[in-house]
C-alpha cells in the first residue's frame, strides 16, 4: 500500500488547519453560508436535508486495518454509529457537526486519510479495480497509476474550477469491473503489439441525465505521458466545456457538442504541446509507486486446499457463500473474499462500527491487512488462503456480514434518495429493502443468477440506474412517488445504457414490477443464459407484454 | 479596487478605457498607462499604437488569449477577469500566456478574486491581483502560507513535491520512510 511521505503529511495537516480557521470564521458568524458553501465543499462537507454530510475520500478504494479502524472510531465518536461506502469507493457519515469536523478531518490525517476533492468541480478521488493488485486477468495493478494521479490532480491550481466535477477511473484488466467507458476519464492498462504497457484514454462517459458511452481517444498512450495527456485533455475541457448550463457541463457534452474527432485533435495539438516537459513521469518514479503496491509475500501453495474442499461439500451455507462472494486469485492457493454489504432488508452500502472493526480484524489476520471497497458497495479481503476461508465465513457469519449475494439480484445499488439528499424526487433505500425482502430466499437468488438491479432517486443517477440490467429511476408525477423502469444496461467492458421500459410504477407497485421482469427472464432464458442476452435475444416486448398485461 | 503586488497594496497606476468612450482614445491623455478591452484594441489598434503611454489589454472568461498571441509585444499588462469565482477558465489562460506564449508583462487578476483563489492564481502566473475589502493584504499572508506542499509543476518554477518533483521530491520521500 502506499504510504505518505513528509510532504503527503504535511499537505493533509495544513489542509486541516485550513479548513479549521474556515470552520472557525464561519461559527463566529465571519463568513456567510454562501462564502462557507465552496470552502466547505471543497473538504467534502455537504449540507442535506437534516444536517450535515461528510464524504471521505478512499484513494482508489484500498483501505489498511488500521485505517478501517479509526473510520469505525469516527463512526463512533461522530456519527450514529455507522458508515456509508459510496459507489465512488468513499465512506460517507451523515450526521456529523459542524463545530466537531475539523478534529474529525484531524483524525483522518492522522492514518493518511482526508476529505479533499470528494466534492466541488474538480478532479474528484481516484478510482480503481475492486479486485485490484489480486485479480488473475490484471496486466498491472490500477492503483499504481491512480496513486499517480492522486497526487498531480490534488489542489491542482489550473483545475481546481473546472465546469463541473471530473471523474477519473482506472482498470489493470480487460474484464472492466471499474467502468471505465461511465467516466469523464476512464483508463485502460493495456498491452501494445511491442509489449509495453500503457493506457487506452476513453473520454467523456457518463450517467446522470444524460447517459453516455465514452470514446476511445487514444488506443496506446505510453506511461511516461500520462500525466501530461490527462492535463492536456483538462485544459481543454476547462476552457471550452460548457458554464452556462449546469446540466451540459460535463465533458461527456463537450465531446458531443464538438465530435469526437475534433476534440481528440484539440486534446492531440494541447498535447503535443506539453509533451515530454515537466510533466514527464521519470521510468524511476513509476517504479518508487509500483514497490508500494507490489504483491504481497504469498506463500507457495497448491491450487487445491482438501480442508477447504471438505467444509465446502459438508457446509451448504459456506458453498453458497463462495459460490457467490468468493473469486478466483493470481496466486495458486488464494481467493479473493467480496462482503456483502447488502443483507436482506438493509441501507445498501451501511456498515456498523462493529462491522467495520470485525473487517479490519480479519484483514489484518488473513489479508495481509489489506481492504478494498467496490463501487458496487461492497467490502473486499483480496488475499485470503483458501485454507483461511472457513474461519473467515465463520466470524462474518456472526457479524451479519456473509449475505451470499455478490453479483445476485439483491446485491443492488441504491443512492441515498430521498431519505437523505435534497435533490431526490423519490426514496430508493426503502425500495431496495423492499425489494431484498421479496426476494430473500437465497436459493431463488442462486437460482436466478447474476442480476443487477441499480437504483437512483432522482434523474442524477447517483444510483447507476442507466447501467443496471434493470434500472429504477424515482420520479416525482404531481407530488407523489413513482419509477421508471430500463432494461438491458450494464458498466462492464459491454457497455450499454438501458432502455425504459414503459409508464413507470407507483411505490406500492414497482416490487411487483421487478418479479415480473425476473419471471418473464426464468421463462424466456436458454440455459445458462444472462440476463442481458436473453434481453439482447428476446427483445424488450416480451417484458412490456407481462407487465402492463392486466392495465 | 486595492491591487495587490508582490503581498502590499499598491497604487494602480493604470487605467481602464471606458467602453463608451466615442473617440479612438476615449479622452485619456497620451501618456497614462491605458487598459483597453480586447473589441477597443481590435478597432482601434494603430491610434493606440501611437500613444506614448504603455498599453495593457483586458479580456473577458470567453475571449482565450490565443487570439492576440500575435499582438502581444504590444502589451505591458493582461488582466483576465474573473466574472465568478466559479470560472475557471483564466487559470488556462494564464498559464498559455505564461508558459506557452512567453508573455512576461504584468498579469492580472480581476472580478471575483477571492483570498481562497490567490495561491492557484500565483501559481498559473498572475502576479497582481484586484482583490475585493480591506484586509487583502493580510489575506494574500495567509493564502500564500496555509500550504507549503503542491504535486504540481507549473510555470513558476516551484518545485513540487511527489512524483514530477524528480531528485528534490525522491530525497525528502527516502529521507521519511
Amino acid at each position: 500500500m502506499y504510504r505518505y511521505d513528509e510532504f503527503d503529511h504535511a499537505f493533509v495537516q495544513q489542509r486541516v488547519a485550513q479548513f479549521r480557521g474556515q470552520v472557525e470564521r464561519r461559527l463566529a458568524g465571519e463568513l456567510s453560508e454562501d462564502e462557507f458553501k465552496p470552502l466547505r465543499l471543497m473538504n467534502g462537507l455537504y449540507l442535506q436535508l437534516h444536517a450535515y454530510m461528510l464524504r471521505v475520500a478512499v484513494p482508489y478504494g484500498t483501505l489498511s486495518s488500521k485505517q478501517m479502524r479509526r473510520l469505525a472510531r469516527i463512526a463512533r465518536d461522530y456519527d450514529r454509529g455507522y458508515g456509508h461506502f459510496t459507489t465512488r469507493q468513499n465512506i460517507q457519515y451523515n450526521w456529523p457537526k459542524l463545530a466537531e469536523v475539523p478534529d474529525l478531518l484531524a483524525e483522518l490525517a492522522e492514518v493518511e486519510m482526508h476529505a479533499i476533492q470528494t466534492s466541488g468541480n474538480c478532479i474528484r478521488n481516484v478510482t480503481a479495480d475492486h479486485f485490484a493488485g489480486a485479480s488473475a486477468d490484471e496486466i498491472e495493478d490500477p492503483r499504481i497509476y491512480a496513486e499517480i494521479i492522486r497526487q498531480w490532480s490534488s489542489l491542482h491550481p489550473e483545475f481546481s474550477f473546472l465546469p463541473r466535477k471530473f471523474k477519473i477511473a482506472v482498470t489493470g484488466a480487460p474484464n472492466d469491473r471499474a467502468a471505465v467507458r461511465f467516466h469523464d476519464i476512464g483508463l485502460q492498462i493495456r498491452r501494445n503489439e511491442a509489449g509495453e504497457v500503457g493506457f487506452e484514454v476513453i473520454v467523456g462517459g457518463g450517467q446522470g441525465r444524460t447517459p453516455v458511452i465514452g470514446v476511445t481517444i487514444r488506443k496506446f498512450l505510453p506511461k511516461a505521458h500520462l500525466l501530461s495527456y490527462l492535463e492536456a485533455i483538462l485544459r481543454v475541457y476547462n476552457q471550452l466545456g460548457r458554464r452556462d448550463n449546469l446540466y451540459k457541463a460535463r465533458i461527456k457534452i463537450l465531446v458531443q457538442q464538438t465530435g469526437a474527432e475534433v476534440f481528440t485533435r484539440l486534446v492531440e495539438e494541447e498535447w503535443d504541446a506539453l509533451k515530454n516537459g515537466a510533466l514527464t513521469l521519470p521510468a524511476e518514479e513509476i517504479e518508487r509507486i509500483e514497490t508500494y503496491f507490489a504483491p504481497p509475500a504469498f506463500e507457495t501453495l497448491p491450487a487445491v486446499n482438501p480442508a477447504f474442499e471438505a467444509r465446502r461439500f459438508e457446509d451448504r451455507d459456506f458453498a453458497r457463500w463462495v459460490r457467490s462472494n468468493v473469486s478466483a486469485h493470481k496466486a495458486d492457493g488464494y481467493a479473493i473474499a467480496s462482503i456483502s454489504l447488502k443483507p436482506e432488508g438493509g441501507a445498501p452500502g451501511d456498515a456498523t462500527a462493529e462491522q467495520m472493526e470485525v473487517v479490519a480484524e480479519l484483514a489484518e489476520i488473513y489479508s495481509f491487512d489489506e481492504i478494498l471497497i467496490s463501487h458496487e458497495q461492497n467490502l473486499v479481503l483480496p488475499h485470503v488462503k483458501l485454507s483461511d476461508l472457513p474461519a473467515v465465513w465463520d466470524k462474518l457469519v456472526k457479524h451479519e456480514l456473509a449475505t451470499p449475494n455478490i453479483g445476485l439480484l439483491t446485491d443492488m445499488i441504491a443512492c441515498p434518495g430521498l431519505d437523505y439528499c435534497n435533490l431526490a424526487n423519490a426514496r430508493s433505500i426503502p425500495v431496495a429493502q423492499r425489494i431484498s425482502q421479496r426476494f430473500s430466499d437465497l436459493n431463488r437468488q442462486h437460482e436466478i443468477g447474476d442480476l443487477k438491479i441499480k437504483i437512483s432517486g432522482c434523474i442524477n443517477a447517483c444510483g447507476h440506474h442507466h447501467v443496471g440490467h434493470i434500472g429504477i429511476l424515482g420520479v416525482d408525477k404531481k407530488g407523489e412517488e413513482f419509477y421508471q423502469i430500463t432494461l438491458g444496461g450494464s458498466a462492464d467492458e459491454n457497455a450499454a445504457v438501458g432502455k425504459i421500459v414503459g409508464p413507470a410504477f407507483s411505490y406500492d407497485d414497482v416490487v411487483d414490477a421487478i418479479d415480473s421482469i425476473v419471471a418473464t427472464y426464468l421463462d424466456r432464458r436458454q440455459e445458462d443464459e444472462k440476463f442481458n442476452d436473453t434481453y439482447a435475444r428476446i427483445g424488450i416486448a416480451p417484458f412490456k407484454e407481462k407487465l402492463y398485461a392486466a392495465a | 479596487m486595492p491591487l495587490l503586488k508582490n503581498g502590499q497594496i499598491i497604487e494602480d497606476t493604470w487605467s481602464n478605457l471606458p467602453e463608451s468612450a466615442n473617440d479612438d482614445q476615449g479622452g485619456a491623455a497620451l501618456d497614462v498607462d491605458l487598459i483597453v478591452s480586447l473589441e477597443q484594441w481590435q478597432s482601434d489598434r494603430d491610434a493606440l499604437l501611437k500613444r506614448n503611454g504603455r498599453l495593457g489589454l483586458r479580456l473577458r472568461s470567453d475571449q482565450p488569449p490565443a487570439e492576440i498571441v500575435a499582438d502581444l509585444e504590444h502589451f505591458d499588462l493582461i488582466a483576465l477577469d474573473f466574472p465568478k469565482f466559479s470560472d475557471g477558465r483564466a487559470y488556462s489562460y494564464a498559464r498559455l500566456l505564461r508558459e506557452r506564449h512567453g508573455f512576461r508583462g504584468e498579469l492580472r487578476a480581476v472580478g471575483n478574486v477571492l483570498r481562497d483563489q490567490l495561491f492557484f492564481m500565483l501559481r498559473c502566473g498572475f502576479d497582481s491581483f484586484e482583490v475585493a475589502g480591506e484586509d487583502s493584504a493580510e489575506a494574500w499572508r495567509g493564502a500564500v502560507a496555509e500550504m507549503s506542499v503542491w504535486y504540481q509543476p507549473t510555470g513558476d518554477g516551484r518545485r513540487p513535491s511527489g512524483v514530477l518533483g524528480g531528485a528534490f521530491g525522491r530525497s525528502r520521500a527516502v529521507a521519511a520512510e
